[in-house]
């Protein structure tokens, strides 16, 4: 049984009424102060410039793996070095050729085995001592003799036998043998006089002490895990201050939000859009969308028969995609144009050769009788003539008379994966092959252990194309196949081999040029590795906030993730910039005032109603 | 919302003060070497489960497929002998169980090992951003709970007039609501603004970053607005109904009626006989939800940019980052079994049945 209560309100209208309308007015006047005042100092704030100083904002959401450049390995933490410290060399912004940094000349002996650098003489520290060779030469023996500090680019120094500094302008490194990378150097050259006195390299973040000592365009001056990251201008700069006087790194996890934080005026620019976040930021007023050539390709990796350099076979690749027929007949049966037009909706380029044209010296497209164009009745015929006949259910049969199914490895997170399998199972399904699209939050275990067909692949390409090509030569290969290599995916081609060889000791630009497209038509020409797109990089910046920013390449290029720091060292005010604090210290005064009142009121009501019910109790 | 916070520690008051049965105080104190027999037992279990945890963390975590110094190390320009440096930093070339006996010695003495991608001590990088969660979440327990504990007792007791209808049906709408397609709405209206509404909190973060003393503590108050808001509103919905059903449940009870046949108010019997004795299913619901206030709202934080813990589990668990996976779990679960415990320890208080 319930027993129905007889309505409170009815028996104390009046007590209800005050204290609701109390509350309310309480509440609604605490909300309506905070925000006005709020709003005034947004508005202030994105009229005119955050207490005078003029800060670019840009939206990350990449967490900083650690701000030490002898561990560091994420793009993000790597862009940042690129701020704070100053490289031996630079890569031109125009088309990526070397130029002087911390070293203004250079060159090798005739034997190529040594290398000497001159150091200029205007770069000075952030605490006013002069940057020298001797600061060039710690930096790399520490990486030579303390494997903790070879964590992030122990690969640059692998092949240096003796680095010295002579005289201060003057540093020396000499190798076991050739090493083309020499003027591709990508390792932050860090003080002495402060790194000297780091203990254990394998857990110093360098994050504690600000402003940390550097000799690049920006000092950083704060960092807070996953908030911020800020740096200042090294007014001492050797190529000229930056103009702006903040420039600082603001953690958006949701690139939605990070999208709302451009609109609203609170970060000056945004990367990494999706093509809807594009498509609906260009339209809107103050803002430029910056669509440019990536430095990346997509492509689709087959599995050669995954193999350790001990000569052992392992995983569970199939036999049929050992053939280079049925390799290029399933690239002939990829319709790239489809690929671009629907799935990177025209945010990508129709891939070719495996370096993306931006890089103009080491791009390489296949000549017309050798391209690997969009045809299924080539395909279809090929298949035929390698003897992988369709069947009565109209599906292809191997030479064990099985019929041709096959596996790709998808990335769970990656939707333009899952979009493109869709397609590949409808264009090979027409063909008569099976594909199973296997999507995994973390494809590299089945990867390493040779356990899949094809699969997904991408990477992003330095203007020095040797790491890239180094991942497909048979030395990356795990040493048993229970090891682990830098292998891409066990690609062991001698030809290919051998060409590697050759460019890695060529110092002379053209000709090494020259020997990484004959590796790039290798490499098409086996058909393991096949590149569908070249994704462009797409982000948006405000114009009231930034009157002007290099790209790279400076024609038309990207603006976040460069090669060198051009674009946020040279990037100009336009006098409008919003800070990074988007709520001045009055608006948090307001705020604190609103939420004063509303405890204050909450108290006082709480010790009304306690007297009230004394009072009643008492009656 | 001020009404609410009064109205809640009213009753949260009266529950200690008339824990419900008449011979609540005597069994109390008569029975205090029962009491802390049934105390020690809990105390016990709660610490078989917490070394059961540290166990189930370590293997578990084994089966994530991949491998975690090729995954953070992806896209660099690595060597084979730079790949097997990090293997043997890490201890990752050593036998599992030896990896094990180590862990387990090392958690022993309060280390939780050092996180492969951001080569910190998994308990610093713990201690960095636990504050954060608790500050977000916590609050949005506390407000969501007292909201919900209000709503349900008004619903219950006019259960089926209008005002219940449409308490009922609007948190059951919110609770149906993404939590992360909410926040979004919410940073597009409050935060960017629409029309003629002018964006009035931060679109994400926990601080501008320029603020020190009391402007900083401001700063903070002003950025959790919008997520608060979220997750009170997906939230509070559970709390409602809990307590909506069971003070449902007490309301037939000859009690009242006897109360109400002293002569007593309306609200009187409500707050001083009926909530207390209805309170006990919605306490342990409340003190579960304090046990996932650790764990935080990876959605919520991901989309508010909030950084705490949620968001670094899901760093974690996509390297994946084993030692800090493995960290994050212990700490997660042993919030859990410290909440029930004191749920369980708390209960005879509450209620003198339980623990006999």
């Amino acid at each position: 049984m319930v027993t129905k209560a007889p309505s409170p309100s009815a028996r104390q209208p009046h007590h209800r009424f005050v204290r609701t309308l109390l509350a309310t007015g309480l509440a609604a006047s605490a909300l309506v102060v905070a925000p006005q005042q709020a709003q005034a100092d947004d508005g202030g704030e994105q009229d005119g410039r955050n207490g005078g100083k003029n800060v670019l904002t840009v939206a990350v959401s990449q967490s900083v793996d650690s701000l030490s450049p002898f561990l560091a390995a994420r793009l993000l933490s790597t862009s940042i070095h690129r701020l704070m410290y100053d490289y031996l060399t630079n890569y031109d912004v125009k088309d990526g050729h070397t130029v002087p940094g911390l070293a203004t000349e250079w060159k090798s002996s005739p034997d190529k085995l040594t290398w000497t650098y001159t150091i200029r003489e205007d770069s000075t520290w952030s605490d006013g001592k002069e940057a020298t060779a001797e600061d060039a030469a710690w930096t790399f023996n520490k990486m030579m003799t303390d494997e903790n500090a070879a964590t992030a680019n122990g690969s640059f120094t692998a092949n240096f036998r003796k680095v010295t500094a002579p005289d201060p302008q003057t540093l020396v490194i000499e190798l076991k043998k050739p090493q083309a990378t020499m003027t591709a150097l990508d390792v932050p050259i860090v003080p002495k006089h402060v790194w000297e006195k780091v203990g254990d390299f394998s857990k110093f973040n360098n994050d504690k002490d600000f402003p940390v000592v550097g000799n690049g365009p920006y000092i950083l001056t704060d960092f807070k895990v996953d908030q911020y990251v800020k740096l200042a201008p090294n007014k001492k700069f050797w190529r000229g201050e930056p103009k702006f006087d903040e420039l600082v790194f603001k953690y958006y996890k949701d690139g939605d939000a990070a999208v709302a934080a451009l609109r609203k005026g609170e970060v000056s620019f945004v990367s990494n859009l999706t093509p809807a976040q594009a498509a609906s930021l260009r339209n809107a007023e103050g803002i430029k969308v910056n669509d440019a050539p990536g430095r990346r390709f997509f492509a689709l990796a087959t599995n050669p028969g995954a193999q350790s350099k001990d000569g052992k076979k392992f995983g569970t690749g199939h036999p049929a995609l050992l053939d280079p027929a049925v390799r290029k007949a399933l690239f002939h049966a990829v319709d790239r144009k489809t690929i671009i037009d629907k799935v990177f909706q025209g945010h990508a380029v129709e891939g070719e050769g495996y370096i993306p044209p931006r890089f103009a010296s080491y791009f390489w497209k296949p000549a017309a009788e050798q391209r690997i164009g969009y045809d299924p009745a080539k395909a279809a015929a090929l298949l035929d003539q390698a003897g992988y006949k369709k069947n009565g259910t109209g599906k292809r049969v191997g030479k064990d008379g099985k019929p041709l199914d096959f596996r790709i490895l998808c990335h769970a997170t990656d939707p333009n994966d899952k979009a493109i399998g869709k397609y590949l199972q409808e264009w090979w399904g027409e063909l008569g092959i099976g594909l199973r699209v296997d999507c995994l939050d973390n494809v590299s275990d089945p990867w390493v252990k040779g356990d899949y067909d094809l699969a997904f692949d991408g990477w992003s390409v330095n203007p020095d194309p040797d790491f890239v090509l180094s991942i497909h030569t048979c030395a990356a290969r795990p040493a048993t196949p229970k090891d682990i290599g830098a292998t891409d995916n066990f690609i062991c081609d001698s030809a290919f081999d051998e060409l590697y060889a050759k460019q890695a000791v060529e110092y002379d630009q053209a000709k090494r040029s020259e020997l990484v497209k004959q590796m790039q038509s290798r490499l098409y020409e086996t058909g393991y590795m096949n590149v569908m797109a070249y994704p462009n990089a797409v982000e948006a910046y405000r114009t009231d906030h930034i009157k002007s920013i290099t790209t790279m390449p400076e024609a038309a290029g990207n603006i976040f993730g460069q090669d060198g720091y051009w674009s946020w060292w040279s990037a100009e005010p336009a006098g409008k910039a919003a800070g990074a604090s988007e709520g001045g210290s009055s608006t948090a005064v307001a705020v604190g005032i609103g939420a004063a009142v509303v405890v204050v009121a909450a108290a006082g009501l709480l010790v009304a109603r306690r007297r009230r019910a004394t009072a009643e109790d008492r009656e | 919302m001020s009404s609410t916070a009064s109205s809640t520690t009213t009753t949260a008051a009266a529950a200690t003060r008339a824990p419900g049965s008449p011979d609540a105080r005597a069994a109390r104190g008569g029975n205090t070497t029962a009491y802390l027999r049934y105390a020690a037992g809990k105390l016990g279990g709660a610490a078989v489960s917490l070394f059961a945890v540290l166990v189930t963390s370590f293997f578990l975590f084994r089966i994530i497929p991949g491998d975690p110094v090729k995954a953070m190390t992806h896209g660099m320009p690595t060597s084979a002998e730079q790949l097997a440096t990090l293997r043997r930093q890490f201890g990752l070339d050593l036998p599992m169980w030896q990896q094990f006996t180590d862990y387990c010695a090392a958690a022993l003495t309060g280390d939780l090992g050092t996180s492969y991608q951001f080569h910190a001590p998994v308990g610093e990088l713990i201690t960095q951003k636990l504050p954060a969660t608790l500050l977000l979440t916590g609050v949005a327990v506390v407000v969501y709970s007292a909201i919900g504990l209000w709503l349900g007792t008004r619903s219950a007791w006019r259960h089926g007039g209008l005002g219940d209808k449409l308490n009922t049906g609007v948190a059951l709408t919110l609770w149906s609501v993404p939590s992360f397609w909410l926040g979004l709405l919410l940073i597009i209206v409050f935060a960017v603004g629409i029309g003629p509404l002018p964006g009035l909190f931060p679109t994400g973060g926990m601080e501008s970053g320029s603020e020190t003393g009391f402007a900083y503590v401001l700063d903070v108050a002003h950025h959790m607005v919008l997520p608060v808001l979220t997750l009170v509103a997906v939230g509070y919905a559970q709390t409602l109904l809990v307590m909506r059903s069971s003070l449902l449940d007490e309301m037939g009870s000859d009690y009242l009626t006897t109360a109400r046949a002293k002569g007593l108010r309306d609200d009187d019997v409500r707050r001083r006989h009926a909530v207390p004795n209805a309170l006990l299913p919605t306490v342990t619901m409340v003190f579960i939800n304090l046990g996932h206030v650790a764990a935080g709202s990876i959605l919520v934080e991901t989309v508010f940019s909030w950084p705490g813990l949620g968001g670094l589990f899901y760093q974690a668990l996509s390297v994946p980052d084993l030692p800090l996976v493995q960290g994050l779990f212990v700490v997660f679960a042993g919030a859990m079994i410290i909440m029930n415990l004191l749920a369980d320890v708390l209960y005879p208080l509450l209620d003198p049945r339980v623990g006999r």
